[in-house]
C-alpha cells in the first residue's frame, strides 16, 4: 500500500502511522463537555461505522510530521484522496 | 452415527462406504424461536449449547457462506487460560475446562493437544509482569510455572540463547494451553447442534433486521424472510454490517490479521512458543506445518489479505528468537477479519432492542473462547441473565466506563490493541 503524502508524492505504508478513523476529528463541544453528555463522548472515541468500503481515516507521514486525512477502500485497500490535516479546523 | 475407532476400523474394511453426511441440508423454515446470525465457531456452539442445556431446539444458524469459513477456520488455533484480568480470566478458565471435555462431548475429535505453552520474557521488568500474571492464573484455579532461562533451554534448545539481541530471562509455562484443529471445532460443533434438532443454513445472508415496536421480529435473507422470537448477531469482523441493519453503531473496528504455514517438517516444536519482544508466535501442526504469526497490521482493512510491511516484521522476529526456521519454505499466508473492540475485550449481551443480542469483539482471541462463549450467550438467550463467568462482557461499558478490561494496558481506546 502506498499513501500519497501532499508534500513528499507517494509513499510506502512502512513510513506511516495509522491514526483511526476520522470521527476522531468531530470533537464533542464544549457544552457537550460540560454536560457531561456521555453518548456524545462514546460516539466520538468508541463507536464506528466501520464500512466495508469507503472510508476515512487518520494517517500520520512520520518523515515530514505531518497528519493526513486519507480516504480509501477498505476492501479494496484503494487510495481516492488525502488531505494535510494542518490548519484545518474541525 | 456416532463415531468410534472401532468405526473407523470398520469402514476402513468397507473402503468408507458407510459414512454418511455430519448435518442436514434443511431449507429455512417461516419462523425459529431462535436465529442466530453467522455460523463461525461462536454462532455454531451457541445453538449447540442452547439445543443441550436449555432444550431450545426450535433454532436456525444462518450462514452467509458454509460453515467454518470465516475467522474459525483461519486462526492459529491456540488454546489457553492464561488471561490476568478478573472478568477475563475466569471466563477463559471455563473455556479451557469445557475444552478439556468437549471432544467427548461432542463426540468429535477436535484434535485438542496440551502441549504447554510458553511465553518468553526478556526483561526484568517482563519477568516481574509475568510472575503476577502466573499468580493470576494460580489464583484462578489454572497452571502456571516461572521458568528460568536454563529451564527455557532444556524444553526449548532450538532458541538463540548466545547473541540474541533480546536475550531470553525465562518463561511464563502454562502447561495446559496448547492447539487444536480449528475447522474440527466448527465441524463438530455443527453436528451436534443438527442432531439436536437445529438448521444450518448455508449460503444464506442476513441483508436486514425485522423491528416492530421495539422489539425484533425477525430477519430478511437472501433465501427469504425469517422470523424469530429472538434474534443473536455472532458475526465477529462483520458485526458493524449486521448492527446497522438493526440501526446500531458498535464500539468495533474491523482489522486485518495475517497467519504463515511453512511446508510440513518432521516435529521440532513442541510447545507453543511466543516471543516477548517483538508480536510473534510459533506451534507445529500436527501436519508437520510450523503455523505463525504476529501482530495486526494495524489499520481497518476487510482485505481477507495483508500487506508485506506485516510480513517482513513477523519473519524477522521468528528469526531473531529461532534461527532454524530460516530454512523452512513458507508455503502459505493469509489474513482474517478481526472485530477490534477499544479495551480489547469481548461483548456479550442483549441490546437495547428488545429480543436482539450481540456478540463480538473478539479481537484475535476468539478461538480458545468458542466453547465458553457459546455457553454464554445461550445461557443470555435462554434465561435473560448472563452467565456468571460472562458478566463483565457488557455492550455499555465504553460508554459508562465501568467495568472496562484493558487486559494489556495500553489503553480502552482504538487502535490500541
Ligand atoms: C490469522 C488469525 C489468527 C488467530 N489466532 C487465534 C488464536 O491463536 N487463538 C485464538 O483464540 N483466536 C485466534 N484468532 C481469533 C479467532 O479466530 C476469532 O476471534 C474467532 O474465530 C471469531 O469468532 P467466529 O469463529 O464466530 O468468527 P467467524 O468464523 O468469522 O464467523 C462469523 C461468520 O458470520 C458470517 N456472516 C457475516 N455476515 C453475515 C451475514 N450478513 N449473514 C449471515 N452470516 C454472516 C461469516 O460468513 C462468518 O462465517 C485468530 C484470528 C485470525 C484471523
Ligand atoms: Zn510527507
Amino acid at each position: 500500500m502506498r499513501i500519497d503524502c501532499p508534500y513528499c508524492g507517494a509513499r510506502d505504508l512502512r513510513e506511516y502511522t495509522y491514526g483511526g478513523a476520522a470521527a476522531y476529528l468531530q470533537r464533542p463541544e464544549a457544552e457537550a463537555e460540560a454536560a457531561a453528555d456521555d453518548a456524545a463522548w462514546d460516539a466520538y472515541l468508541h463507536l464506528r461505522d466501520n464500512p466495508a468500503g469507503r472510508t476515512r481515516d487518520l494517517w500520520f507521514h512520520e518523515p515530514c510530521a505531518t497528519w493526513l486525512e486519507v480516504e480509501r477502500d477498505t476492501v479494496s485497500h484503494e487510495i481516492f484522496a488525502t488531505r494535510a490535516l494542518a490548519g484545518v479546523r474541525t | 452415527m456416532r463415531y468410534s475407532g472401532l468405526r473407523v476400523f470398520t469402514q476402513g474394511l468397507l473402503g468408507n462406504t458407510g459414512w454418511k453426511p455430519a448435518w442436514r441440508k434443511p431449507a429455512p423454515k417461516a419462523e425459529y424461536d431462535v436465529v442466530i446470525i453467522g455460523g463461525g465457531g461462536h454462532g455454531l456452539a451457541t445453538a449447540y449449547y442452547l439445543a443441550k442445556k436449555h432444550g431450545i431446539t426450535n433454532v436456525a444458524v444462518l450462514e452467509r457462506g458454509y460453515l467454518g469459513g470465516g475467522n474459525i477456520g483461519r486462526n492459529t488455533t491456540i488454546v489457553r487460560a492464561n488471561y490476568f484480568l478478573p472478568g477475563n480470566s475466569e471466563f477463559y478458565s471455563h473455556s479451557l475446562k469445557l475444552w478439556e471435555g468437549l471432544e467427548a462431548d461432542l463426540n468429535y475429535n477436535t484434535m485438542h493437544s496440551q502441549r504447554g505453552l510458553i511465553n518468553l520474557f526478556h526483561s526484568d521488568g517482563q519477568r516481574d509482569a509475568f510472575a503476577r500474571r502466573g499468580n493470576a492464573m494460580l489464583a484462578q484455579g489454572d497452571d502456571a510455572v516461572l521458568l528460568s532461562r536454563e529451564e527455557v533451554r532444556e524444553k526449548l534448545p532450538y532458541l538463540d540463547y548466545e547473541q540474541a539481541r533480546f536475550p531470553i530471562y525465562g518463561g511464563l509455562y502454562h502447561p495446559r494451553g496448547g492447539t487444536a484443529r480449528h475447522d474440527a471445532v466448527a465441524w463438530g460443533y455443527a453436528r451436534g447442534a443438527d442432531q439436536r434438532g437445529v438448521d444450518l443454513i448455508e449460503n444464506c445472508a442476513v441483508t436486514g433486521i425485522d423491528i416492530a415496536g421495539g422489539k425484533v421480529t425477525g430477519v430478511q435473507t437472501t433465501r427469504g424472510a425469517i422470523r424469530a422470537k429472538k434474534v443473536a448477531m455472532v458475526v465477529a469482523g462483520r458485526s458493524s454490517q449486521v448492527a446497522e441493519m438493526a440501526g446500531m453503531r458498535l464500539p468495533i473496528e474491523s482489522h486485518v490479521l495475517q497467519a504463515f504455514v511453512t511446508e510440513g517438517l518432521k516435529p521440532v516444536i513442541n510447545h507453543v512458543v511466543s516471543f516477548g519482544m517483538g508480536h510473534f508466535y510459533i506451534s507445529q501442526s500436527d501436519k508437520g506445518g510450523l503455523v505463525f504469526g504476529g501482530d495486526l497490521d494495524f489499520y481497518a482493512s476487510y482485505a481477507a489479505r495483508g500487506n508485506l510491511p506485516r510480513v517482513e516484521q513477523v519473519m524477522e522476529a521468528g528469526m531473531t528468537l529461532m534461527p532454524m526456521i530460516g530454512r523452512a519454505k513458507i508455503l502459505r499466508s493469509w489474513g482474517g477479519i478481526m472485530d477490534m473492540s477499544p479495551d480489547g475485550s469481548p461483548i456479550i449481551d442483549r441490546t437495547d432492542i428488545d429480543g436482539l443480542f450481540v456478540n463480538c469483539g473478539w479481537n484475535y482471541g476468539g478461538f480458545k473462547a468458542v466453547p465458553a462463549s457459546g455457553d454464554s450467550l445461550a445461557h443470555l438467550l435462554a434465561t435473560g441473565r448472563p452467565l456468571e463467568v460472562a458478566k463483565g462482557f457488557r455492550l455499555d461499558r465504553f460508554r459508562t466506563g465501568r467495568g472496562l478490561m484493558d487486559e494489556e494496558g495500553t489503553g480502552s481506546q482504538h487502535n490500541l490493541h
